[in-house]
Protein backbone atom coordinates (compact mmCIF):
# COMPACT_ATOMS: atom_id res chain seq x y z
CA UNK A 1 0.00 0.00 0.00
CA UNK A 2 2.63 2.37 0.77
CA UNK A 3 5.46 1.20 -1.84
CA UNK A 4 5.06 4.18 -3.98
CA UNK A 5 6.35 6.03 -0.60
CA UNK A 6 9.14 3.70 0.01
CA UNK A 7 10.08 3.59 -3.61
CA UNK A 8 10.04 7.51 -3.61
CA UNK A 9 12.28 7.48 -0.41
CA UNK A 10 14.51 5.25 -2.05
CA UNK A 11 15.09 7.08 -5.24
CA UNK A 12 16.06 9.98 -3.50
CA UNK A 13 18.67 7.91 -1.77
CA UNK A 14 19.48 7.02 -4.64
CA UNK A 15 19.84 10.18 -6.23
CA UNK A 16 21.51 11.48 -2.87
CA UNK A 17 24.41 8.51 -3.22
CA UNK A 18 25.23 9.69 -6.62
CA UNK A 19 26.91 13.05 -5.68
CA UNK A 20 30.34 12.89 -4.98
CA UNK A 21 31.40 13.40 -1.28
CA UNK A 22 31.66 17.22 -0.82
CA UNK A 23 28.21 18.12 -2.40
CA UNK A 24 26.76 15.31 -0.10
CA UNK A 25 28.65 16.53 3.26
CA UNK A 26 27.60 20.66 2.22
CA UNK A 27 23.54 19.10 1.23
CA UNK A 28 23.46 17.39 4.63
CA UNK A 29 25.15 20.55 6.55
CA UNK A 30 22.40 22.66 4.80
CA UNK A 31 19.50 20.15 6.09
CA UNK A 32 21.22 20.50 9.32
CA UNK A 33 21.01 23.97 9.47
CA UNK A 34 18.01 24.57 8.39
CA UNK A 35 16.45 22.22 10.95
CA UNK A 36 18.45 24.18 13.85
CA UNK A 37 16.95 27.42 12.21
CA UNK A 38 13.13 26.99 11.48
CA UNK A 39 12.19 25.55 14.76
CA UNK A 40 14.57 28.57 16.61
CA UNK A 41 12.59 31.11 14.40
CA UNK A 42 9.45 29.54 15.75
CA UNK A 43 10.41 29.52 18.95
CA UNK A 44 11.56 33.47 18.37
CA UNK A 45 8.31 33.84 17.15
CA UNK A 46 5.78 32.40 20.42
CA UNK A 47 8.52 33.53 22.41
CA UNK A 48 6.88 37.01 21.50
CA UNK A 49 3.53 35.57 22.25
CA UNK A 50 4.58 33.98 25.69
CA UNK A 51 5.94 37.46 26.36
CA UNK A 52 2.62 39.63 25.87
CA UNK A 53 0.48 36.38 27.30
CA UNK A 54 2.92 36.35 30.28
CA UNK A 55 3.42 39.85 31.30
CA UNK A 56 0.09 40.35 30.66
CA UNK A 57 -1.05 37.80 32.89
CA UNK A 58 1.03 39.38 35.86
CA UNK A 59 -0.45 42.61 35.14
CA UNK A 60 -3.93 41.21 35.79
CA UNK A 61 -4.46 41.32 31.85
CA UNK A 62 -5.70 38.92 29.17
CA UNK A 63 -2.86 39.71 26.35
CA UNK A 64 -3.35 39.25 23.29
CA UNK A 65 -6.59 36.90 22.39
CA UNK A 66 -8.41 37.60 19.46
CA UNK A 67 -6.34 36.64 16.32
CA UNK A 68 -6.95 32.82 16.12
CA UNK A 69 -7.90 30.67 18.78
CA UNK A 70 -7.00 32.27 22.21
CA UNK A 71 -4.56 34.65 20.46
CA UNK A 72 -2.61 31.71 19.09
CA UNK A 73 -2.09 33.03 15.61
CA UNK A 74 -0.53 36.98 16.51
CA UNK A 75 2.76 36.49 16.23
CA UNK A 76 1.97 35.12 12.52
CA UNK A 77 -0.15 38.30 12.28
CA UNK A 78 2.49 40.26 13.51
CA UNK A 79 5.14 38.96 10.94
CA UNK A 80 2.76 39.54 7.65
CA UNK A 81 2.24 42.97 9.30
CA UNK A 82 5.66 43.81 9.52
CA UNK A 83 6.74 42.40 5.89
CA UNK A 84 4.13 44.22 4.11
CA UNK A 85 5.01 47.73 5.96
CA UNK A 86 7.93 49.86 4.40
CA UNK A 87 11.07 50.33 5.33
CA UNK A 88 11.93 53.82 5.28
CA UNK A 89 15.48 55.53 4.64
CA UNK A 90 15.87 58.32 6.92
CA UNK A 91 17.51 61.83 4.74
CA UNK A 92 20.54 62.29 5.68
CA UNK A 93 21.15 58.86 6.58
CA UNK A 94 23.96 56.48 5.70
CA UNK A 95 21.93 54.15 3.19
CA UNK A 96 24.35 51.47 2.75
CA UNK A 97 25.20 51.17 6.58
CA UNK A 98 21.80 51.62 7.78
CA UNK A 99 20.77 48.52 5.79
CA UNK A 100 23.33 46.77 6.29
CA UNK A 101 23.31 46.72 10.09
CA UNK A 102 20.04 44.61 10.73
CA UNK A 103 21.84 42.02 8.95
CA UNK A 104 25.34 42.49 11.30
CA UNK A 105 23.20 41.81 14.51
CA UNK A 106 21.03 38.87 13.30
CA UNK A 107 24.02 37.21 11.64
CA UNK A 108 25.95 36.60 15.03
CA UNK A 109 22.97 35.89 17.04
CA UNK A 110 22.16 32.78 14.83
CA UNK A 111 26.03 31.98 13.74
CA UNK A 112 26.67 31.32 17.93
CA UNK A 113 23.82 28.03 17.09
CA UNK A 114 26.28 26.21 15.30
CA UNK A 115 28.54 25.07 18.42
CA UNK A 116 25.54 24.56 20.89
CA UNK A 117 24.68 20.76 21.66
CA UNK A 118 21.23 19.54 22.44
CA UNK A 119 21.52 16.19 23.22
CA UNK A 120 24.80 13.84 23.39
CA UNK A 121 26.35 14.46 20.07
CA UNK A 122 23.63 16.45 18.31
CA UNK A 123 25.72 19.41 17.29
CA UNK A 124 26.59 20.97 14.34
CA UNK A 125 30.05 21.91 14.70
CA UNK A 126 31.47 20.11 17.68
CA UNK A 127 35.11 22.08 17.71
CA UNK A 128 37.02 22.20 20.67
CA UNK A 129 37.55 25.69 20.50
CA UNK A 130 33.60 26.40 21.17
CA UNK A 131 33.12 28.45 24.51
CA UNK A 132 35.70 30.81 22.65
CA UNK A 133 33.77 30.58 19.66
CA UNK A 134 30.31 31.63 21.50
CA UNK A 135 32.30 34.67 23.25
CA UNK A 136 33.80 35.91 19.97
CA UNK A 137 30.57 35.79 17.80
CA UNK A 138 28.14 37.12 20.71
CA UNK A 139 31.06 39.85 20.64
CA UNK A 140 30.07 40.71 17.08
CA UNK A 141 26.41 41.52 17.96
CA UNK A 142 27.48 44.98 19.36
CA UNK A 143 28.65 45.76 15.73
CA UNK A 144 24.72 45.67 14.41
CA UNK A 145 23.38 48.02 17.33
CA UNK A 146 26.27 50.65 17.35
CA UNK A 147 26.29 51.33 13.40
CA UNK A 148 22.19 51.08 13.67
CA UNK A 149 22.62 54.12 15.88
CA UNK A 150 24.85 56.33 14.11
CA UNK A 151 23.94 55.32 9.96
CA UNK A 152 20.34 56.18 11.31
CA UNK A 153 21.50 60.48 11.74
CA UNK A 154 19.05 60.50 14.72
CA UNK A 155 19.84 62.04 18.07
CA UNK A 156 17.65 59.49 19.79
CA UNK A 157 19.40 56.73 17.95
CA UNK A 158 22.68 57.97 18.45
CA UNK A 159 22.16 58.23 22.52
CA UNK A 160 20.87 54.91 22.82
CA UNK A 161 23.82 53.07 20.65
CA UNK A 162 26.39 55.21 22.58
CA UNK A 163 24.71 53.84 26.12
CA UNK A 164 24.15 49.84 24.68
CA UNK A 165 28.41 50.38 23.33
CA UNK A 166 29.32 51.09 26.90
CA UNK A 167 27.02 48.71 28.64
CA UNK A 168 27.80 45.49 26.16
CA UNK A 169 31.50 46.17 26.71
CA UNK A 170 30.85 46.10 30.22
CA UNK A 171 29.21 43.10 30.82
CA UNK A 172 31.19 41.22 28.25
CA UNK A 173 34.33 41.21 30.97
CA UNK A 174 32.26 39.97 34.20
CA UNK A 175 30.71 37.64 31.79
CA UNK A 176 33.94 36.45 30.59
CA UNK A 177 34.89 35.76 33.75
CA UNK A 178 32.02 33.80 34.48
CA UNK A 179 32.45 31.52 31.02
CA UNK A 180 36.32 31.42 32.44
CA UNK A 181 35.17 29.88 35.63
CA UNK A 182 32.90 26.99 33.51
CA UNK A 183 36.22 25.93 32.19
CA UNK A 184 38.44 25.58 34.67
CA UNK A 185 35.53 23.48 36.23
CA UNK A 186 35.34 21.33 33.27
CA UNK A 187 38.95 22.01 31.75
CA UNK A 188 37.57 22.14 28.72
CA UNK A 189 36.36 24.76 26.01
CA UNK A 190 33.88 21.98 23.99
CA UNK A 191 30.65 22.60 25.32
CA UNK A 192 29.19 19.27 24.81
CA UNK A 193 32.43 18.31 27.04
CA UNK A 194 31.30 20.87 29.76
CA UNK A 195 27.97 19.24 29.69
CA UNK A 196 29.54 15.39 30.52
CA UNK A 197 31.55 16.82 33.16
CA UNK A 198 28.27 17.88 35.31
CA UNK A 199 26.91 14.07 35.20
CA UNK A 200 26.27 12.33 38.42
CA UNK A 201 22.99 14.23 39.59
CA UNK A 202 21.50 17.74 40.30
CA UNK A 203 24.47 18.77 43.05
CA UNK A 204 26.98 17.72 40.19
CA UNK A 205 25.70 20.26 38.11
CA UNK A 206 28.03 23.49 38.02
CA UNK A 207 25.08 25.86 39.37
CA UNK A 208 26.38 24.30 42.77
CA UNK A 209 30.39 24.79 43.26
CA UNK A 210 30.09 28.24 40.77
CA UNK A 211 26.90 29.26 42.07
CA UNK A 212 27.80 32.93 42.01
CA UNK A 213 29.62 32.83 37.91
CA UNK A 214 25.93 31.48 37.65
CA UNK A 215 23.88 34.40 39.07
CA UNK A 216 26.62 36.80 37.61
CA UNK A 217 26.60 35.27 33.96
CA UNK A 218 22.69 35.21 33.98
CA UNK A 219 22.61 38.82 35.17
CA UNK A 220 25.05 39.70 32.32
CA UNK A 221 23.28 37.74 30.14
CA UNK A 222 20.24 39.89 30.64
CA UNK A 223 22.46 43.25 30.14
CA UNK A 224 23.64 42.03 26.82
CA UNK A 225 20.60 41.10 25.31
CA UNK A 226 19.70 44.85 26.31
CA UNK A 227 16.43 43.14 28.39
CA UNK A 228 14.77 45.13 31.56
CA UNK A 229 15.84 46.26 33.82
CA UNK A 230 18.82 46.86 31.79
CA UNK A 231 16.96 47.93 28.79
CA UNK A 232 18.38 51.87 28.51
CA UNK A 233 19.44 51.65 25.53
CA UNK A 234 15.71 51.18 23.86
CA UNK A 235 14.67 52.88 27.24
CA UNK A 236 10.99 53.94 25.75
CA UNK A 237 10.19 56.67 28.36
CA UNK A 238 13.77 58.54 27.52
CA UNK A 239 14.88 58.27 23.85
CA UNK A 240 12.12 57.03 22.33
CA UNK A 241 13.04 53.24 20.92
CA UNK A 242 16.88 53.99 21.48
CA UNK A 243 19.29 52.31 18.25
CA UNK A 244 16.29 51.18 16.15
CA UNK A 245 14.22 54.63 16.59
CA UNK A 246 14.27 55.14 12.30
CA UNK A 247 13.45 51.41 11.65
CA UNK A 248 10.33 50.47 10.14
CA UNK A 249 8.89 47.05 8.32
CA UNK A 250 11.20 44.39 8.08
CA UNK A 251 14.67 45.46 9.40
CA UNK A 252 13.22 47.01 12.04
CA UNK A 253 11.75 43.08 12.55
CA UNK A 254 15.55 42.10 11.85
CA UNK A 255 16.49 43.72 14.74
CA UNK A 256 13.63 42.29 16.74
CA UNK A 257 14.31 38.66 15.87
CA UNK A 258 18.08 38.74 16.84
CA UNK A 259 17.24 40.06 20.67
CA UNK A 260 14.90 37.58 20.92
CA UNK A 261 17.54 34.46 19.21
CA UNK A 262 19.91 36.52 21.72
CA UNK A 263 17.40 36.00 24.58
CA UNK A 264 17.14 32.05 23.74
CA UNK A 265 20.42 31.42 23.12
CA UNK A 266 21.60 32.94 26.66
CA UNK A 267 19.28 30.85 28.42
CA UNK A 268 20.53 27.44 26.18
CA UNK A 269 24.48 28.55 27.22
CA UNK A 270 22.79 28.97 30.92
CA UNK A 271 21.05 25.81 30.60
CA UNK A 272 24.58 23.82 29.10
CA UNK A 273 27.31 25.44 31.46
CA UNK A 274 25.34 25.92 35.12
CA UNK A 275 22.53 23.12 34.56
CA UNK A 276 23.94 20.26 32.91
CA UNK A 277 22.56 20.52 29.85
CA UNK A 278 20.78 17.59 28.55
CA UNK A 279 21.41 15.90 31.79
CA UNK A 280 18.68 14.31 33.46
CA UNK A 281 18.13 15.74 37.41
CA UNK A 282 17.07 12.10 38.13
CA UNK A 283 20.76 10.93 36.73
CA UNK A 284 21.37 8.60 40.24
CA UNK A 285 18.54 6.60 40.60
CA UNK A 286 18.58 3.22 40.27
CA UNK A 287 19.13 1.44 36.93
CA UNK A 288 15.91 -0.20 37.03
CA UNK A 289 13.89 2.87 36.89
CA UNK A 290 15.13 4.24 33.36
CA UNK A 291 14.56 0.55 32.05
CA UNK A 292 10.67 1.28 32.05
CA UNK A 293 9.64 2.07 28.99
CA UNK A 294 8.25 4.99 28.53
CA UNK A 295 8.64 6.47 32.04
CA UNK A 296 12.17 5.52 31.77
CA UNK A 297 12.76 8.10 28.02
CA UNK A 298 11.03 10.73 29.88
CA UNK A 299 13.26 10.53 33.51
CA UNK A 300 16.54 9.68 31.53
CA UNK A 301 18.57 12.62 29.86
CA UNK A 302 17.41 14.02 26.77
CA UNK A 303 16.94 17.33 24.55
CA UNK A 304 13.49 17.67 26.28
CA UNK A 305 15.59 18.66 29.57
CA UNK A 306 17.24 21.00 28.05
CA UNK A 307 14.25 22.72 26.45
CA UNK A 308 12.59 22.73 29.78
CA UNK A 309 15.95 24.47 31.68
CA UNK A 310 15.93 26.86 28.24
CA UNK A 311 11.81 27.64 28.85
CA UNK A 312 12.85 28.41 32.97
CA UNK A 313 15.19 31.27 32.15
CA UNK A 314 13.38 32.45 29.22
CA UNK A 315 10.39 32.45 32.27
CA UNK A 316 12.92 34.61 34.17
CA UNK A 317 14.07 36.93 31.22
CA UNK A 318 10.04 37.49 31.37
CA UNK A 319 9.32 37.58 34.58
CA UNK A 320 12.64 40.10 35.31
CA UNK A 321 10.62 42.68 32.72
CA UNK A 322 7.24 42.70 34.28
CA UNK A 323 8.99 43.10 37.95
CA UNK A 324 11.98 45.61 37.94
CA UNK A 325 12.08 49.33 37.11
CA UNK A 326 14.98 50.20 34.84
CA UNK A 327 17.83 50.88 36.48
CA UNK A 328 20.02 54.11 35.81
CA UNK A 329 22.47 54.44 33.75
CA UNK A 330 25.20 55.41 36.00
CA UNK A 331 24.11 52.42 38.36
CA UNK A 332 24.31 49.66 35.45
CA UNK A 333 27.86 50.77 35.11
CA UNK A 334 28.62 50.63 38.81
CA UNK A 335 27.35 47.02 39.27
CA UNK A 336 29.45 45.46 35.96
CA UNK A 337 32.63 47.54 36.85
CA UNK A 338 32.58 47.53 40.56
CA UNK A 339 30.23 44.54 41.80
CA UNK A 340 30.37 41.83 39.61
CA UNK A 341 33.81 41.81 38.36
CA UNK A 342 35.69 41.92 41.83
CA UNK A 343 33.21 38.99 42.91
CA UNK A 344 34.09 37.19 39.35
CA UNK A 345 38.04 37.17 39.99
CA UNK A 346 37.66 36.14 43.57
CA UNK A 347 35.54 33.33 42.92
CA UNK A 348 37.99 32.09 40.20
CA UNK A 349 40.61 32.15 42.80
CA UNK A 350 38.21 30.45 45.19
CA UNK A 351 37.20 27.65 42.05
CA UNK A 352 41.30 27.87 41.69
CA UNK A 353 41.46 26.57 45.42
CA UNK A 354 38.54 23.92 44.86
CA UNK A 355 40.01 22.14 41.57
CA UNK A 356 43.66 22.01 43.56
CA UNK A 357 42.17 20.51 46.83
CA UNK A 358 40.00 18.19 45.06
CA UNK A 359 37.04 18.97 46.61
CA UNK A 360 34.74 16.71 46.41
CA UNK A 361 32.06 15.84 44.86
CA UNK A 362 32.55 17.60 41.50
CA UNK A 363 36.50 17.35 41.57
CA UNK A 364 38.60 13.97 42.54
CA UNK A 365 42.40 13.18 42.33
CA UNK A 366 41.74 11.22 39.63
CA UNK B 1 42.03 23.83 -6.93
CA UNK B 2 40.35 22.53 -3.54
CA UNK B 3 37.83 24.38 -1.42
CA UNK B 4 40.52 25.31 1.28
CA UNK B 5 42.47 27.21 -2.04
CA UNK B 6 39.16 29.20 -2.95
CA UNK B 7 38.33 30.01 0.27
CA UNK B 8 42.68 31.87 0.74
CA UNK B 9 42.01 33.94 -2.61
CA UNK B 10 38.50 35.17 -1.78
CA UNK B 11 39.51 36.45 1.98
CA UNK B 12 43.32 37.04 1.17
CA UNK B 13 41.73 39.64 -1.72
CA UNK B 14 39.08 41.04 1.03
CA UNK B 15 41.55 41.45 3.31
CA UNK B 16 43.94 43.38 0.79
CA UNK B 17 40.94 45.32 -0.44
CA UNK B 18 39.40 46.04 2.59
CA UNK B 19 43.41 47.39 3.89
CA UNK B 20 43.80 49.66 0.94
CA UNK B 21 40.04 51.08 1.83
CA UNK B 22 40.94 51.83 5.31
CA UNK B 23 43.59 54.43 4.33
CA UNK B 24 41.37 55.50 1.04
CA UNK B 25 37.85 56.01 2.20
CA UNK B 26 37.36 59.87 3.45
CA UNK B 27 34.66 58.62 6.38
CA UNK B 28 36.68 57.76 9.32
CA UNK B 29 33.46 55.69 10.63
CA UNK B 30 33.76 53.34 7.22
CA UNK B 31 37.23 53.78 7.51
CA UNK B 32 37.37 52.17 11.23
CA UNK B 33 34.01 49.62 9.56
CA UNK B 34 37.04 48.60 7.05
CA UNK B 35 39.70 48.14 9.51
CA UNK B 36 37.12 45.35 11.21
CA UNK B 37 36.91 43.44 7.86
CA UNK B 38 40.90 43.77 7.61
CA UNK B 39 40.78 41.67 10.91
CA UNK B 40 37.87 39.60 10.44
CA UNK B 41 39.82 37.99 6.77
CA UNK B 42 42.88 38.03 8.67
CA UNK B 43 41.43 35.53 11.19
CA UNK B 44 39.68 33.56 8.55
CA UNK B 45 43.64 33.37 6.98
CA UNK B 46 44.37 32.16 10.30
CA UNK B 47 41.87 29.63 10.56
CA UNK B 48 42.98 28.20 6.94
CA UNK B 49 46.41 27.78 8.92
CA UNK B 50 44.88 25.60 11.50
CA UNK B 51 45.48 28.52 14.20
CA UNK B 52 42.17 27.78 15.62
CA UNK B 53 42.59 29.42 18.97
CA UNK B 54 44.06 32.47 17.79
CA UNK B 55 41.96 33.20 15.00
CA UNK B 56 39.20 32.60 17.60
CA UNK B 57 41.26 35.34 19.67
CA UNK B 58 41.87 37.86 17.00
CA UNK B 59 38.02 38.08 16.76
CA UNK B 60 37.62 38.01 20.24
CA UNK B 61 39.95 40.77 21.02
CA UNK B 62 40.63 43.01 17.98
CA UNK B 63 37.03 42.75 16.77
CA UNK B 64 34.62 42.27 20.04
CA UNK B 65 36.45 44.50 22.07
CA UNK B 66 39.43 46.97 20.72
CA UNK B 67 37.53 48.34 17.21
CA UNK B 68 34.17 48.55 19.17
CA UNK B 69 35.99 51.45 21.92
CA UNK B 70 37.76 52.80 17.95
CA UNK B 71 34.48 53.28 16.65
CA UNK B 72 32.99 54.43 19.77
CA UNK B 73 35.79 57.04 20.36
CA UNK B 74 35.79 58.39 16.65
CA UNK B 75 31.58 58.79 16.65
CA UNK B 76 32.02 61.26 19.49
CA UNK B 77 34.83 63.14 17.53
CA UNK B 78 33.42 65.82 15.73
CA UNK B 79 36.49 65.29 12.81
CA UNK B 80 36.86 68.14 10.55
CA UNK B 81 37.85 66.81 7.21
CA UNK B 82 39.50 70.06 5.87
CA UNK B 83 41.46 71.06 8.90
CA UNK B 84 43.32 67.26 8.65
CA UNK B 85 43.78 67.55 4.78
CA UNK B 86 45.50 71.10 5.64
CA UNK B 87 49.27 70.73 4.81
CA UNK B 88 49.41 67.67 2.62
CA UNK B 89 51.93 69.25 0.25
CA UNK B 90 54.05 70.00 3.26
CA UNK B 91 54.33 66.86 5.41
CA UNK B 92 54.38 64.94 2.15
CA UNK B 93 58.14 64.58 1.50
CA UNK B 94 58.10 63.18 5.34
CA UNK B 95 55.71 61.08 4.43
CA UNK B 96 56.96 59.49 1.80
CA UNK B 97 60.39 59.04 3.22
CA UNK B 98 58.71 57.13 6.09
CA UNK B 99 56.89 54.96 3.74
CA UNK B 100 59.72 54.25 1.93
CA UNK B 101 61.59 52.87 5.16
CA UNK B 102 58.87 50.65 5.97
CA UNK B 103 58.18 49.50 2.83
CA UNK B 104 62.09 48.57 3.00
CA UNK B 105 61.86 47.05 6.32
CA UNK B 106 58.96 44.58 5.45
CA UNK B 107 60.72 43.53 2.12
CA UNK B 108 63.38 42.70 4.25
CA UNK B 109 62.09 41.09 7.04
CA UNK B 110 59.21 38.91 4.62
CA UNK B 111 60.54 39.43 1.30
CA UNK B 112 60.36 36.08 -0.82
CA UNK B 113 64.18 35.47 0.28
CA UNK B 114 62.62 34.58 3.59
CA UNK B 115 59.88 32.02 2.62
CA UNK B 116 59.37 28.47 0.49
CA UNK B 117 59.60 25.70 0.89
CA UNK B 118 63.65 25.40 0.83
CA UNK B 119 63.41 27.56 3.82
CA UNK B 120 61.08 26.30 6.01
CA UNK B 121 59.66 22.78 5.84
CA UNK B 122 56.11 22.11 4.44
CA UNK B 123 53.98 22.54 8.13
CA UNK B 124 52.62 18.73 8.85
CA UNK B 125 48.10 18.60 8.92
CA UNK B 126 46.96 17.44 11.74
CA UNK B 127 44.56 15.06 12.62
CA UNK B 128 40.71 16.15 13.12
CA UNK B 129 40.69 15.77 16.92
CA UNK B 130 44.03 17.47 16.97
CA UNK B 131 43.73 20.23 20.44
CA UNK B 132 45.42 23.83 18.83
CA UNK B 133 44.24 25.17 22.60
CA UNK B 134 45.81 22.43 24.28
CA UNK B 135 48.81 22.61 22.65
CA UNK B 136 48.64 26.27 22.22
CA UNK B 137 48.40 26.50 26.52
CA UNK B 138 51.52 23.29 26.83
CA UNK B 139 53.80 25.55 24.97
CA UNK B 140 52.64 28.75 26.95
CA UNK B 141 52.99 28.09 30.44
CA UNK B 142 55.98 25.83 30.31
CA UNK B 143 58.68 27.05 27.76
CA UNK B 144 57.56 30.80 27.50
CA UNK B 145 56.12 30.93 30.78
CA UNK B 146 58.59 34.59 31.52
CA UNK B 147 57.80 36.27 28.91
CA UNK B 148 54.22 35.28 29.06
CA UNK B 149 54.32 36.93 32.58
CA UNK B 150 56.05 39.61 31.49
CA UNK B 151 54.14 40.66 28.53
CA UNK B 152 50.86 40.46 31.09
CA UNK B 153 52.83 42.73 33.43
CA UNK B 154 53.56 45.27 30.81
CA UNK B 155 50.17 45.07 29.45
CA UNK B 156 49.12 45.83 33.84
CA UNK B 157 51.57 48.46 33.31
CA UNK B 158 50.06 50.05 30.16
CA UNK B 159 46.05 49.91 31.76
CA UNK B 160 47.32 51.70 35.54
CA UNK B 161 49.42 54.38 33.11
CA UNK B 162 46.51 55.30 30.91
CA UNK B 163 44.12 55.33 33.79
CA UNK B 164 46.65 57.58 36.03
CA UNK B 165 46.96 59.86 32.65
CA UNK B 166 43.26 60.37 32.50
CA UNK B 167 42.34 60.56 35.55
CA UNK B 168 41.54 63.99 37.35
CA UNK B 169 39.07 64.75 40.23
CA UNK B 170 37.18 68.03 39.82
CA UNK B 171 36.35 69.76 42.65
CA UNK B 172 32.87 70.09 43.64
CA UNK B 173 31.32 67.03 41.28
CA UNK B 174 28.87 65.19 43.54
CA UNK B 175 27.65 61.66 43.23
CA UNK B 176 26.10 59.15 44.95
CA UNK B 177 27.27 56.49 47.55
CA UNK B 178 25.21 53.19 47.16
CA UNK B 179 26.14 51.60 49.91
CA UNK B 180 25.00 55.03 51.86
CA UNK B 181 22.22 54.81 50.09
CA UNK B 182 21.09 51.61 50.64
CA UNK B 183 22.27 51.34 54.35
CA UNK B 184 20.08 54.57 55.58
CA UNK B 185 17.47 53.38 58.06
CA UNK B 186 14.26 54.57 58.67
CA UNK B 187 15.23 56.89 61.75
CA UNK B 188 17.27 59.21 59.35
CA UNK B 189 14.43 60.19 57.24
CA UNK B 190 11.46 59.97 58.65
CA UNK B 191 10.50 61.15 62.29
CA UNK B 192 7.18 60.57 63.67
CA UNK B 193 5.80 63.68 65.43
CA UNK B 194 3.14 63.01 68.22
CA UNK B 195 0.75 66.12 68.65
CA UNK B 196 -3.14 66.67 69.87
CA UNK B 197 -4.94 67.30 66.97
CA UNK B 198 -5.49 71.39 65.59
CA UNK B 199 -8.83 72.78 66.92
CA UNK B 200 -10.83 74.65 64.87
CA UNK B 201 -10.87 78.18 65.58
Amino acid sequence: MFDWFFNFINWLVAIYESWPLGVQITFMTLVKIVALMAPLMVCVAYLTFAERKIIGYMQSRLGPNRVGPRGWLQPIADAVKLMFKEIIIPTGSNKYLFLISPILSIAPALAVWAVIPFNDGMVLADINAGLLYVLAVTSLGVYGVIIAGWASNSKYALLGAMRIGAQIVAYEIAMGFALVGVLMAAGSLNLGEIVKGQSGSIFHWYWLPLLPLFLIYFISGVAETNRAPFDVAEGESEIVAGFHVEYSGMAFAVFFLAEYANMILIAALAAIMFLGGWLSPFQGLPEAVFAVPVLGAVLGGGIHWLLIKMSFFLFCFLWFRATFPRYRYDQIMRLGWKVFIPITIIWLLVLGLMILGNVPPWWSAA
Amino acid sequence: MGVEKVLFYIFAAMMVISATMVITVRNPIRAALFLVLTFFSSAVLWMLLEAEFLAIVLVLVYVGAVMVLFLFVVMMLDINMDRLKEGFIRYLPFGVLIALLMVGMIIYVVGPGNFGLDKIAEPARHAADYNNTKALGMVLYTDYVYPFEIAAVLLLVAIVAAIALTMRRREGTKYQKPEQQISVNRNERVRLVKMSAEQKK
